[in-house]
């Protein structure tokens, strides 16, 4: 068991936190003859650091899920959340969830599709819940970060949060809060066509690049924002903001992270560096989770789906779902680290 | 071939489609005129769930991804046999 311990240690912080690499940019920095304890360099250290880790694990992670994800485009999805029924239609929805590729810009779409094969609203909003807040990439980089337990268990509340999400939506009968036009559309069944293992591995690649390219802007500022706050925002303020005087930090980390845009590969060197600087883990999380699932560019889509009384519930079901997230994880931060 | 539609609500990589659907026809030497959907009712209503998505003649011949020229044409060559 000791082995196995040290080997998932090893794991761990080298390969998924990559310690090698942080080691490797102090010496080069130091080679240079730069003094590793200036403020200066401290935040260059942190920011060369970051930004290749979260390149490296994102390329990485990218790939692997946009290979799985080919086996679950939105219309194989459709069908196999047919054939169940009640809370269950619910859960697989928000595995299903996770898995399938989904953009926000074809969420009318989805919508529609969804509901023209007969899934209940509450399905298609669990769907929509956990898409964007937990996925394989996140569960990946919060165990780099953060660790197995974390991990595990901010996927695991993310779920929750959308089957109950889902279901309530569902049992305050919100269907005619939905746009006629989603309801009257009729959409037709199409072959997802059976890729091989060649073609998803292109679809994978092509996957990654896109995806690189379009977050690395968000890691470029979140890294930014990480290496700031590392080096040069007193420890005292963040303890005072987020830490455990403060019993609505969580609420604050929330409200700042919900309209906020960005991807969770950007969030995470922010989420990292107020941690160390005494934030609650649950602070943390919760905006991390605020600013991935809500957001305004999101809202604005969905707006045209759905009327203004079931947006507004939507949002306030995930924003106090995360919330509770963040109650959550600081009541159990001792456990968890 | 009566008609090529490319369907997507106007972003970045549906107008990546149109470009490479475009470039394959020229190759192709064909002037189908490529019809750009971006109402998401009849995006739906062809069943596509995922953009950008192609439709040849009225059916659906890819979703979800961004074809590269090579592709479009192999797609266009395949259906030009069918007719």
């Amino acid at each position: 068991m000791q082995v196995l311990g040290s080997i998932w240690d090893f794991f761990q912080s080298q390969l998924l936190g990559m310690r090698w690499l942080n080691t490797i940019v102090g010496r080069g920095l130091s080679a240079l003859g730069l003094d590793l304890d200036n403020r200066w360099i401290g935040s260059i250290r942190f920011f060369i650091y970051d930004v290749v880790k979260i390149t490296l694990l994102l390329c990485f992670l990218i790939f692997i899920i946009s290979y799985i994800q080919s086996y679950f485009p939105p219309e194989r999805s459709k069908k196999i959340l047919g054939s169940f029924r009640g809370v269950w239609a619910n859960l697989i929805a928000a595995l299903l969830g996770t898995v399938t590729p989904f953009c926000s810009c074809s969420s009318i779409p989805l919508f529609i599709g969804f509901t023209s094969a007969g899934l209940p609203l509450g399905v298609t909003f669990s769907f929509l819940i956990s898409s964007p807040m937990v996925d394989l990439g996140s569960l990946v980089l919060l165990m780099s970060i953060f660790g197995t337990k974390i991990a595990f268990l901010y996927v695991l509340l993310g779920l929750v949060i959308a089957v109950v999400g889902g279901t309530i939506i569902e049992k305050a009968g919100m269907e005619k809060y939905v746009e006629s036009f989603i309801l009257t559309t009729k959409s037709v069944d199409i072959e997802s066509p059976n890729l091989l293992k060649r073609e998803r591995a292109l679809y994978a690649k092509e996957q990654t690049f896109s995806t690189f390219k379009k977050v690395l802007p968000y890691i470029l500022l979140g890294v930014g924002i990480g290496a700031t706050i590392h080096n040069w925002i007193p420890e005292s303020w963040v303890v005072t903001l987020l830490g455990s005087d403060n019993p609505f930090g969580i609420i604050l980390a929330t409200v700042v992270g919900v309209p906020m845009y960005a991807d969770i590969f950007g969030t995470i060197p922010i989420a990292e560096a107020l941690l160390f600087k005494g934030a609650r883990l649950g602070a943390v999380l919760s905006f991390m989770m605020g600013v991935t699932t809500l957001s305004l560019p999101s809202l604005i889509m969905l707006r045209k789906a759905v009327k203004p009384k079931l947006l507004v519930m939507f949002i306030v079901i995930c924003t106090l779902g995360i919330i509770g997230v963040g109650y959550i994880f600081n009541a159990l931060q001792s456990l968890l680290i | 071939m009566k008609s090529i539609k490319v369907l997507g609500s106007g972003c970045k990589r549906c107008n990546q489609l149109e470009g490479a659907t475009k470039a394959a026809l020229d190759q192709l030497g064909m002037n189908t005129p490529i019809e750009h959907v971006t109402n998401p009712v009849q995006i739906a209503s062809y069943g596509v769930m995922a953009t950008p998505a192609l439709v040849v003649d009225e059916r659906v011949v890819s979703t979800g991804r961004v074809l590269k020229t090579e592709e479009v044409v192999k797609i266009l060559e395949g259906e030009r046999g069918k007719v």
